[in-house]
């Protein structure tokens, strides 16, 4: 069976990134601009450059929210989140005032906590740092340790749930990387521009998606 | 811990890549695409592309040239981004917001604002509001008069700004700027180092990370910038002309002590 894997396109997103990091491992895949387009699809990305409440609000206009949580939550479909697409999982994020996420997983997005006295610390995070703690999954199936990836972002997810983290990184102080609720797996960083540790990743959730 | 940064900067003008001196003297030394693949081999942190050409339209009336260039910067940009599988910057002839949405969606994870972050700085808040303060780069382009004072100059280092660099900067960064790329138009091109008072005043005036760029001409530079403060260094020229630049550039910093991307 041919799979199809689609790339949700919300106005806000590096999207030709992410089909360009697909490509790049031989796996084709699909914008995604209309939430009807969701129930054919056997995996789904959210990416995202942007601000929290941008990112909400431009799911919830073109009708993403509702779709995504009936294919995603409801019918367990194979799900990545990058980087935004990780942050709006959670209950709320408050970038720009409090505002809702999805509210699939319990906890809230924060602004990266710093001492303001260290200038080697600064906010944004922004480059390649090692994650750590890595969960042994198949996500990161043959990743080896302490690998590196490409961050870019202010605010970091808190989930309520630990259980949820499947790696930490540090930046001032220890924020989590990745999270994994079953079917939902979600980075802060970002795969399709982290070369090869990045380029792997991607395959191994394709694989997943293959091997279901 | 976050990797200290060595980043090329691609200048492109009429589709074509140059190499820069002084902010006037423009060489043209190559074709922009493959570039791309070759710093994908070499792994390279990020790239920051930046379009320097003047005027609207894009004039090549080189078909003639075995350096053909592409009409259209955006096109640049997809062609680009394509190969791309590293992080990508890009400035040059960012207007408005749709201009920041274009490059984003094009592939790009920041943009770089110069000029019109001085003639319209609401730009640099409209475009954190939507696009977060990461993707947004001010491009601070900085002249040492003869009495060493350091002014910020805009329009392709033409028209003097009255502004110092460490006011501008602050500014930029409660604006909601996220990142400083800031450069010597006095150092460019002339392979000298780095105006190192320049970045430590500005990196001590700010909390974002700020980049450093202007005047490399040997890798030993490199940790100097970072010394001096910058969060990330980068360089033009060097790229180019320079064999095992990447790696090299990178043993500098770890010699320095500078904990790097192997």
């Amino acid at each position: 069976m041919k799979l199809t894997v689609g790339v949700v396109d919300f106005g806000m997103g590096n999207i030709q990134s992410v089909i360009n990091g697909f490509e790049a491992i031989g796996k084709e895949v699909k914008k995604i601009s209309s939430p009807s387009e969701l129930s054919d699809l056997h995996g789904i990305v959210l990416p995202g450059v942007g601000a929290f409440a941008q990112g909400m609000e431009s799911l919830k206009r073109l009708g993403f929210d509702e779709y995504l949580y009936n294919e995603v939550v409801i019918k367990n479909k194979p799900f990545l989140g990058i980087c935004l697409g990780l942050q709006l999982l959670a209950t709320s994020g408050s970038e720009h005032g409090e505002h809702e996420g999805l509210n699939w997983i319990s906890g809230k997005v924060e602004l990266m906590k710093v001492n303001s006295s260290n200038k080697k610390v600064r906010i944004p995070h922004i480059g390649w740092n090692n994650i750590k703690n890595l969960s042994e999954n198949t996500f990161f199936k043959d990743i080896k340790e302490n690998p590196d990836f490409y961050f870019v972002h202010s605010y970091s997810f808190v989930p309520q749930d630990k259980s949820v983290i499947t790696s930490l990184c540090n930046h001032g102080d220890d924020f989590v990387s990745s999270i994994q609720k079953g079917n939902i797996i979600a980075t802060q960083f970002h795969p399709e521009k982290s070369q090869v540790n990045g380029l792997k990743l991607l395959k191994n959730w394709y694989e997943m998606i293959e091997n279901a | 811990m976050l990797k200290t940064r060595l980043i090329p900067v691609l200048l492109l003008k009429n589709g074509l890549l140059v190499r820069s001196e002084g902010f006037e003297i423009h060489q043209i030394i190559g074709n922009p695409i493959n570039e791309v693949d070759r710093f994908n081999q070499w792994n390279v942190d990020e790239l920051i592309y930046i379009d320097i050409s003047e005027g609207d339209k894009y004039d090549l009336g080189r078909d003639d040239s075995k350096l053909k260039g592409l009409n259209d910067p955006l096109d640049i940009l997809k062609a680009v981004s394509k190969n791309c599988l590293m992080p990508l910057t890009w400035g040059g002839r960012i207007k408005d917001l749709d201009d920041i949405h274009e490059r984003i969606s094009f592939g790009a994870d920041k943009v770089t604002i110069n000029s019109q972050a001085f003639k319209n700085p609401s730009l640099i808040t409209e475009g954190a509001k939507k696009f977060g303060s990461q993707a947004i780069v001010v491009n601070i382009d900085v002249f040492k008069n003869s009495e060493g004072v350091f002014e910020v100059y805009i329009d392709r280092g033409k028209n003097p700004t009255g502004e110092s660099p460490e006011s501008w900067a602050k500014k930029v960064q409660d604006l909601g700027a996220g990142e400083i790329l800031l450069q010597s138009i006095n150092n460019d091109g002339l392979a000298k180092g780095y105006d190192l008072d320049l970045i430590s005043k500005v990196t001590s005036a700010v909390n974002i990370p700020v980049i450093a760029l202007g005047g490399v001409g040997e890798f030993s530079d490199y940790p100097k910038g970072i010394h001096a403060g910058a969060s990330a260094v980068a360089a033009a020229n060097l790229w180019h002309f320079k064999e095992l630049a990447d790696r090299l550039g990178k043993k500098s910093l770890r010699e320095a002590g500078i904990e790097v991307r192997s």
